[in-house]
């Protein structure tokens, strides 16, 4: 029989740790299609965990390896991060005290070593059993959620979601700048449907009350859907390459890319007639580097898009109104997603670039219902606020508040730039036209009527003419569509050494 | 069997499709008018209009069931 050292001790107890959780929790995990936790970090770092600390946390009680929940630091393009990461075959990831300890301590690491921070949550919530150590106090769980707001605009701090993220626990993905989740095994709730048939009586299921596709649609929680763990790994790789480590710092400059090819130029994809819809997204691949879109809430009020790209190797943050969904016209939904996104981009040093074809904000009695008033004032508010760079590119059109909402010229862009044909108004000629001239044109005989009208909106036309605001210095310039690119480029080179703040005080009231 | 719902409030400006009529996956069945601009309605789902529910002019609300594929 083999001596029983200190040195086969240490290695039985760290091979009993790093197994994690009982052989049939791996298998369950199996057949629900996820990874074991140590594996999911293999895929996230480029050479695995180089650094892990309180491996043997909870170590005596023999079935709580690592107490359920993996810290350290790695590497992402050769960038230091730091990572909690749950496990979910020990106790399904649910948290104990060290569990807590833990995740406070990876978060003190990644202040002081102003690096970005991941959260792998595969996790069931408290355990109960354990609620007095790990629930109320000083560095209780709470404490997760205060560190979380601080370390806001400061690190970035990137949601995996694998599994369930429940109950107080839901409020780690909530405080993240972007969450991906994973169909059909990720999830979020406060309540589980089990609890809310005793609670409410609602009779509902589990990917119905709160499933990936849901919170990625309709409630707008979650900001990424992913099809497999491996795709949801893959693109916070790829999300965290558009950001510098800490607010300190500016994004990396990559290689400079032309945008993909295509036949039709961007003034053939720009419909002349304004009412007509196009798609916005062909336009955005014609004027970023090639396959260098990144896009977050894709599925979330997809009336306005944003998402990271790259110019000429820059990193950029791009808002634009998709004509294609509800006319690219601004809902309660969209002004939230794209306040959330502009003051990502603006704590982290990433210009912003807005693209404006708006027909102005929703009206009618449902979105007033809704308080469409106070979300597109966050949006107001937060671009107001933003001091990185700011392009405004009208590129068809930008109706009433819509214009301001798009940073227009009152936002203090750096530039606001027309294409030729685009319009600014407080409406568009048809709604304009019957605004002022409603009783006149009832007062006319029918046959005159729509002589009238046409004749009304050409004067109308002539008044918001590009060429105009231009002449009136309301815009910076007039550009050819299909000059776009070139412009940015060079724009975006010439704000580089943009420094701004905003305003002196303690901080502003946030409309929320 | 799948309901084809209007994404906003609006007017029914065009039906560009007929009963009986296949159709597939993401294409335009109806245009409505809204804002002044016009929204173009796809079906999710291909197969077969089964039932047109609205005309053209109608006032529609978010949701309001526009056709039904089969």
């Amino acid at each position: 029989m083999a001596e029983y050292t200190a040195e086969s001790k240490h290695q039985e107890m760290l091979d009993t740790v790093l197994k994690g959780g009982h052989e049939k929790y791996h298998e369950k995990n199996n057949e629900q299609g996820k990874l074991f936790v140590r594996e999911r970090l293999e895929l996230l770092f480029d050479e695995g965990l180089q650094a892990e600390d309180g491996t043997f946390a909870n170590v005596l009680a023999g079935d709580l390896p690592a107490d359920g929940v993996v810290t350290g630091i790695g590497k992402i393009h050769g960038r230091t991060v730091c990572v909690m990461a749950n496990d979910s075959t020990v106790k399904a990831g649910s948290w104990g005290k060290r569990t807590v300890e833990k995740i406070i301590r990876i978060q003190e690491t990644a202040e002081k070593l102003g690096v970005p921070l991941f959260y792998l949550v595969d996790s069931a919530g408290a355990r109960i059993t354990d609620q007095l150590e790990m629930f109320p106090g000083r560095r209780g769980a709470g404490r997760i959620f205060y560190n979380q707001v601080k370390l806001s605009g400061r690190i970035p701090q990137i949601c995996l979601l694998f599994g369930p993220s429940a109950a107080g626990g839901a409020y780690i993905p909530a405080f993240c700048d972007v969450v991906v989740m994973v169909e059909g095994n990720a999830s979020m709730y406060l309540g589980s449907p089990r609890m809310a048939e005793m609670v409410i009586g609602e009779k509902v299921d589990l990917e119905t009350m709160g499933g990936a596709k849901m919170h990625c649609s309709i409630s707008g929680c979650g900001d990424v859907l992913a099809k497999s763990e491996e795709e949801a790994i893959s693109y916070a790789r790829r999300y965290i390459s558009y950001f510098p480590d800490n607010f300190k710092n500016k994004p990396n400059v990559e290689e400079p890319k032309l945008p993909s090819s295509f036949e039709k130029s961007i003034d053939e994809i720009i419909p002349k007639n304004q009412n007509a819809s196009f798609n916005m997204y062909d336009l955005i691949d014609r004027i970023i580097d090639e396959d260098s879109f990144c896009e977050v809430k894709k599925l979330f009020a997809a009336e306005i898009i944003t998402g990271f790209a790259r110019i000429n190797g820059q990193s950029v943050g791009i808002i634009a109104n998709q004509p294609r969904v509800k006319g690219g016209v601004l809902f309660h939904d969209s002004a939230d997603k794209a306040a959330k996104f502009i003051s990502l981009c603006d704590a982290f040093h990433i210009p912003l670039i807005f693209l404006a074809d708006v027909p102005g904000f929703m009206i009618g009695t449902q979105v007033e219902k809704m308080g469409i008033i106070r979300h597109g004032a966050k949006m107001i508010f937060a671009m107001s606020e933003a001091t990185v760079p700011k392009i405004t590119v009208i590129v068809r059109k930008a109706y009433g508040a819509g214009l301001y909402a798009m940073a227009g010229p009152a936002f203090e862009p750096d530039v606001c730039i027309a294409l030729t044909g685009a319009q600014i108004a407080v409406m568009g000629p048809e709604a304009a036209v019957n605004a002022v001239y409603a009783n006149k044109i009832a007062a006319l005989p029918k046959e005159e009527q729509a002589a009238f009208i046409e004749k009304q909106r050409d004067e109308y036309r002539k008044e918001i003419d590009v060429y105009r605001l231009a002449s009136e210095l309301i815009i910076d310039d007039v550009i050819q569509p299909n000059d776009l690119r070139k412009t940015l480029e060079l724009r975006l080179d010439a704000y580089k050494s943009k420094k701004l703040a905003f305003t002196e005080r303690k901080h502003g009231v946030s409309p929320v | 069997m799948t309901i084809v719902k209007a994404s906003m409030a609006g007017t029914v400006w065009k039906i560009l499709v007929t009963e009986g009529e296949q159709v597939a996956a993401d294409q335009e069945v109806v245009i409505l008018e809204s804002m002044k601009m016009e929204i173009p309605i796809v079906t999710e789902e291909a197969g077969i209009v089964k039932r047109i529910i609205v005309a053209e002019g109608d006032f529609i609300n978010v949701d309001d069931d526009l056709l039904e594929i089969e």
